[in-house]
């Protein structure tokens, strides 16, 4: 019963790790139809970015939370500039066209983004110090729960709830809904759609950041390339869950994280992605829109 | 000033970008020893390079977007060119005398590059059948090519059958996974499609990695015997030019039958089914046998070119069957400008021999290559040499005739 509690600790983790960044998938994806290849890369930025902050923090002697949270919005603000830049590039200027050229420009962007931190930083694993912050009451709990663990898990939970009222109850979030569901329409009714994907972009980039901190101080290490496998298997979870749908990827976050856990566990370590992607091709093939995608309906 | 107003606009960007690049281009921590190496220098580069870049960005991006206004159904210069029977005979002749003495001017080296060049035209070509032509987003190409390389590097193997004889082998046992994997996303559209076909690929390298009674692993398969040539033995140079005579007729042959195909009955029930899917049900196109036959005739290629791939190489393990393949495989097809022969095969060309042109930069060549991906897709959507349909003429019989 213990190793099932780990094991399913262990997925949740992961699972919410995934989610945070399938949401930036299937937010992008719900207003443009894309697939935002260069996400990961964002993701990796963020966790570069987090621990070059972080370490200039720590040598002016600052410790403890308020490196975490400095660290936090840097990261966060610097992640999103990114998104907004990578879509005005990458993006913007390919919006007519048809939609195979900016999933070609988002894949080159990927690469470029890529060896443009290997160039500038450098091309070996570098250690990543342990942000979380430890407490009393964190020490207390963990013969039930690791504390990192805890504290990706509430912090996921925490910014997903948050993104979810956003997109409910703000004047935001309903142009955002507004655009994914009708692009054109939305134009004529006021919205202004180019401020809508930008940001759209950056919150994405945002939430991404955020996983990077807590994804490289949970693991410990990063370097140029984290960003690329995290990466499909978001986009894996974003298309689990109903590509477009923001519960759609929490839910496929977590639905393969735990599938990964529990593959590992009790099966064979060496095809921890195997599961992952059998499980995708099996949900796919009964219900192929996702989760809880809605099976939209063909017209001519 | 004509360019007032951009270059203010550059000033601006340039100043973006040199906070934007700020923490990842001057900072570098050592986290060991804790110091932090401020590189000051850097700065100057970005902001001069972010200025000139961004200047030239705006300045052909309003020639685009004021050209698209007046001239919409412009054709362009190089699809003229190609088009005029006084032009592309010659130049195809040319083309062909170049070819052939190729191996003779160049060195060895220079004919192993040109030979996984032409593989990458293979590839491209097949991949052009699923996603050209019957619009079949496929990530997972790489799949069908790994098939066909282990199916010629085991079966050899185990059993110590020739090349000759595995070479259609490897084509049909990727055409026939090219239809396992065909069906189960027959229900699926457009990038859950993408998605299924990377993940068979993903399984398809991971089993091959870990599997290592069946795949010997990681370390891959090594000492793959070349082609042979009526029993002569050959030496390494002597084989590596026949290996590139054998990929040019195999180019050639790639090349005869796609065009034959997308012209064929098939092929336009392929273009059919990528316009509009329930458009082309209606007309009478069975679905399913469309479907089902693009992939397999795609990954047949596929299965060639891994055969070819593994000959040529004489080893083969997991690694050169990642998604980063696939993506370069895609990257050709589109560059190329989806369902035009001579725009993949020139793109295939370009992306293969430019990185390898490159290496005097070696470290910054994949940098360049995902700047080149985006500057292309940005100017040129539609690839190199974007395809046109064929058109068919009404020839009236003249008037004189009549009479």
């Amino acid at each position: 019963m213990n190793f099932f509690w780990d094991l399913f600790l262990g997925g949740l983790t992961r699972g919410s790790i995934y989610a945070l960044l399938a949401l930036g998938y299937t937010m992008v994806y719900g207003i443009l139809q894309l697939i935002n290849f260069a996400h990961g890369e964002i993701y990796m930025i963020g966790a570069f970015s987090a621990l070059i902050v972080a370490s200039i923090l720590t040598m002016q002697g600052l410790t403890g939370l308020s490196v975490l949270i400095l660290a936090t919005i840097a990261t966060v603000l610097y992640a999103a500039a990114y998104g907004f830049t990578v879509e005005k590039i990458a993006y913007k200027p390919l919006r007519q066209s048809s939609r195979l050229s900016p999933l070609i420009s988002a894949i080159g962007m990927s690469i470029f983004l890529q060896n443009y931190v290997m160039l500038a930083q450098t091309s070996d694993f570098l250690p990543f110090p342990n942000l979380l912050p430890q407490s009393n009451f964190l020490d207390s709990i963990s013969s039930v729960i690791g504390p990192s663990d805890f504290i990706i898990i509430v912090t996921s939970a925490a910014v997903m709830s948050a993104l979810t009222l956003l997109l409910k109850f703000t004047k935001m979030g309903k142009a955002m809904r507004a655009t994914a569901q009708d692009q054109t329409m939305a134009m004529l009714t006021g919205v202004n759609v180019n401020r809508v994907i930008s940001r759209t972009f950056i919150i994405g980039s945002a939430l991404a950041a955020i996983g990077g901190i807590l994804i490289a101080s949970h693991v410990g290490r990063i370097n140029f390339y984290i960003g690329f496998n995290a990466g499909i298997k978001a986009f894996t979870a974003a298309v689990l869950g109903g590509i477009g749908s923001v519960p759609g990827a929490v839910l496929g976050g977590l639905v393969l994280g735990l599938a990964e856990s529990f593959g590992t566990g009790y099966i064979s370590s060496d095809y921890e992605s195997v599961f992952a992607f059998a499980l995708l091709i099996l949900i796919l093939i009964f219900k192929p829109d996702g989760i809880l995608g809605r099976s939209s309906q063909q017209k001519v | 000033m004509k360019y007032a107003c951009e270059l203010k606009q550059s000033t601006y960007i340039a100043l973006w970008f040199i906070l934007l690049t700020f923490p990842i281009m001057v900072v570098k921590v050592n986290t060991i020893e804790n110091i932090i190496v401020w590189r000051w220098i850097n700065i100057v580069g970005v902001g001069v390079g972010a200025f000139v870049l961004s200047f030239f960005w705006q300045l052909y991006l309003r020639k685009k977007m004021t050209s698209q206004q007046t001239a919409p159904e412009k054709v362009s210069i190089l699809n003229r060119l190609i088009e005029n029977p006084k032009i592309y005979r010659p130049a195809l002749f040319i083309v062909g005398i170049f070819a052939l003495i190729f191996p003779a001017v160049f060195s060895h080296y220079q004919v192993n590059v040109m030979t996984t060049a032409l593989i990458y035209v293979m590839l491209g070509l097949g991949l052009n059948i699923e996603v050209g032509l019957a619009g079949l987003l496929d990530l997972g190409y790489v799949a069908f090519y790994a098939v066909g390389a282990y199916s010629y590097a085991l079966l050899n193997y185990h059993f110590g059958l020739g090349f000759w004889m595995l070479l259609p082998v490897g084509a049909l046992l990727a055409a026939f996974f090219g239809i396992l994997v065909g069906f189960p996303v027959l229900r699926l559209r457009g990038d859950y499609l993408a998605i299924v076909t990377l993940a068979f690929a993903e399984i398809l390298r991971l089993v091959l990695e870990n599997w290592n009674t069946f795949s010997f692993g990681p370390s891959g398969i090594s000492n793959i015997p070349r082609p042979g040539f009526f029993g002569i033995n050959l030496t390494p140079e002597q084989s590596a030019i026949y290996m590139y005579f054998l990929l040019i007729a195999l180019c050639g042959l790639t090349i005869f039958v796609t065009y034959r195909l997308q012209h064929s009955r098939i092929g336009r029930a392929w273009v059919a089914l990528r316009e509009d899917e329930l458009a082309c049900q209606a007309t009478g196109i069975d679905k399913t046998k469309a479907k089902l036959t693009a992939f397999a005739l795609g990954a047949m290629w596929a299965g060639m070119a891994g055969v070819l791939f593994a000959a040529k190489t004489t080893f083969i393990n997991p690694a050169s069957f990642t998604f980063m393949e696939s993506a370069m495989i895609l990257s050709i097809v589109v560059l190329g400008g989806m369902g035009s022969i001579p725009g993949i095969i020139l793109a295939a060309l370009a992306i293969t021999l430019l990185p390898e042109y490159l290496r005097v930069f070696s470290d910054y060549r994949m940098i360049l290559f995902g700047a080149a991906l985006i500057i292309i897709m940005v100017f040129r959507p539609g690839g190199l040499l974007a395809d046109r349909r064929k058109q068919y003429k009404f020839h009236q019989p003249d008037a004189k005739e009549k009479r």
